[in-house]
């Protein structure tokens, strides 16, 4: 009977042997790998300018549709000729910077809102629940399709809109964790010694429920790179002559018979870079959030 | 129970009337539809003309009390482009993508919950891993790239199964499959999480203990105790069954919802595109409210005033 009882509800108190090593014994190899590909995007996302073999506009019109594996041309070039590779590094660091960008918003947005419920209750507490439920009676990408249709696409309304993605999850962790928050002990002594409630929530209870949102954050973030690159795909995200993960895959969509790398090679970026973060998230929510298990 | 019942209603009116208001406000205040469907080089006074007829001249509220009068007398408004009522085409199209999405439903179900379950009746097992590893793919991998991928391989490579269109139904076997695939992966996790975390509890560990057997624990005990969170991820995959095929109907050209959608926000054909986004909310705030009041039928605790 006692595998019935997970051994993760037991705190780790053997762990005293070295960071290191207790980090090789607690860390699947999946989870290393996911952390590894991760950490290889960040860097071509912030070097991608010097690692770019050409400029993602440049056109060799001499070796159209080129496949992989030259030299010249390591993952091959597209119908006018650009080099998928150098367009996949800048597409890399675009999809990451939205995604990054849109997780953070829609973090504070929705945490925000959240201390604000708990804080004011009453009509307060039932607006935000009520704005909860209607952004969740309407699929995301129906929503987006909508505004960036009527609105026109930018760069800045993207990351707007991308940063009201899953705002209302983190409204409804950050409420009813500041609610149980406020019944303990502690919120309630540093207000009796007359803190502002505003130094209550980011002094005292945000540090105590960062962990939560942090994990929230890490699964919020593969699916905003999935809705900014369904966006794009549609042609009513990122725009030429700016490019984007998705917006790769889109155009290489009509070459898929003739030059199916134009597609792959971004397809596999994106399943990769999801996958890590996933890897990496439930991993990290095993953990460190108490409120699972 | 009334109770219970009741909030739940109201906050499902309130939802609806809320989307009303977000389709109404994001669809007038984005730009003037007459210039839109008639181009800029029409004369003003046919532009003055085209806004008379379609009530544009009016202040903003008068505009909005007449299209809340106007949906409660069940008036979607009539396709500035195809002269038709709004509803009719939109209703016209749902049929092609239930044809989707109920069929990738349906396989969701039967191969997401099983694998699931099994996984966590056998955690730590080689089969467990191999559930976990498939479902992570299923949902990190984008519907478009799976449909293309699948293109690639059968109509491309194999030449098997046709890329698009709607002819046969061998036509709707690649959108089902893409469609399916991600809901597999996040019903088997689900499913897997949920039993697992029943399985530690200690009424099963009493059931077990006088001498139930295997099968009666599991299927008497742990199954009706699972289902609560399955039933919310099935719920909300019953409420966008008419919204959920934006992206498969246009990788493979099928005549859908989400066809429509599109090709209606390119053309800012108003009433086309805030029936829709009723039709859905619609769907998806009824199926939520029938999983809420599913909740307080599964699960007696969540019906007593203290819960919410």
């Amino acid at each position: 009977m006692a595998s019935i009882y997970p051994a993760t509800t037991q705190p780790d108190a053997r762990q005293s042997a070295g960071l290191l090593s207790s980090i090789r014994r607690n860390m699947p190899l999946s989870v290393g790998l996911g952390i590894l590909w991760l950490v290889a995007m960040v860097l071509v996302a912030i070097f991608a300018d010097r690692i770019r073999p050409y400029g993602i506009t440049q056109m060799d019109l001499t070796s159209r549709l080129s496949p992989p594996g030259m030299l010249k041309h390591l993952l091959g070039t597209d119908e006018l000729g650009r080099d998928v590779l150098s367009r996949l590094i800048q597409s890399i660091r675009l999809s990451l910077v939205i995604a990054f960008g849109a997780t953070l918003l829609s973090a504070v947005f929705g945490t925000a809102l959240g201390f604000a419920a708990a804080q004011f209750r009453g009509f307060v507490e039932h607006l935000v629940l009520a704005l909860a439920d209607f952004q969740a009676a309407l699929p995301f990408l129906i929503i987006s399709l909508a505004v960036l249709a009527f609105f026109g696409s930018s760069m800045v309304l993207l990351v707007c809109l991308m940063g009201f993605y899953g705002w209302e999850r983190y409204a409804r962790i950050a409420r009813g964790l500041a609610i149980s928050a406020g019944a303990q002990g502690y919120a309630a002594s540093v207000v009796q010694l007359g803190a502002t409630p505003a130094r209550v929530y980011l002094r005292h209870i945000l540090p105590n429920v960062a962990s939560t949102l942090i994990v929230s954050m890490t699964l919020t973030f593969p699916e905003i790179i999935l809705m900014e690159s369904g966006l794009s795909f549609l042609g009513l995200g990122v725009q030429p002559p700016a490019t984007s993960l998705g917006n790769m895959v889109g155009f290489g969509r009509e070459y898929l018979t003739r030059a199916p790398w134009i597609m792959l090679a971004p397809a596999t970026v994106i399943m990769f870079t999801t996958l890590s973060i996933s890897l990496v998230g439930d991993w990290l929510r095993d953990r460190l959030d108490p409120t699972v298990r | 129970m009334i109770r219970f019942v009741l909030v739940r209603v109201m906050r499902a009116v309130i939802t609806i009337l809320a989307v009303m208001t977000f389709a109404f406000v994001v669809l007038r205040m984005s730009g003037d539809p007459a210039e839109v469907m008639l181009g800029p080089d029409v004369p003003q006074n046919v532009i003055e003309a085209f806004r008379k007829s379609w009530g544009l001249d009016q202040p903003l509220w008068i505009q909005y009390l007449a299209y809340l009068k106007s949906i409660f007398t069940g008036d979607f408004g009539v396709s500035m482009r195809d002269k038709a009522p709004a509803l009719q085409l939109v209703l016209e199209r749902v049929p092609a993508t239930l044809q989707l999405t109920v069929p990738a439903l349906i396989l969701k179900l039967l191969i997401g919950i099983p694998a699931g379950v099994y996984a966590a009746l056998h955690r730590q097992s080689f089969a467990d891993r191999g559930v976990i590893l498939l479902a992570i793919l299923g949902f990190t991998i984008p519907s478009f790239v799976m449909g293309l991928v699948l293109v690639l391989i059968f109509s491309v490579t194999l030449g098997v199964l046709p890329s698009g269109g709607q002819e046969t139904w061998l036509h709707g076997i690649l959108p089902t499959l893409t469609m399916s695939v991600g809901g597999v992966g996040i019903l088997a996790r689900f499913s897997r999480s949920a039993m697992i975390e029943v399985m530690g509890q200690p009424y099963i560990r009493t059931a077990s203990a006088k001498g139930l057997k295997w099968r009666d624990v599991v299927w008497g005990h742990a199954l009706p105790n699972a289902a609560v969170p399955i039933v919310t991820i099935v719920g909300f995959m019953v409420g966008s069954l008419i919204a959920g095929a934006v992206v498969v109907e246009s990788i493979f050209s099928w005549p859908g919802i989400g066809r429509l959608l599109i090709v209606s926000v390119s053309n800012r054909d108003l009433a086309v595109v805030q029936c829709i986004l009723l039709i859905v909310a619609g769907t998806m705030v009824v199926s939520n409210l029938a999983v809420d009041l599913l909740y307080g039928w599964l699960d007696p605790r969540l019906r007593s005033p203290a819960s919410h």
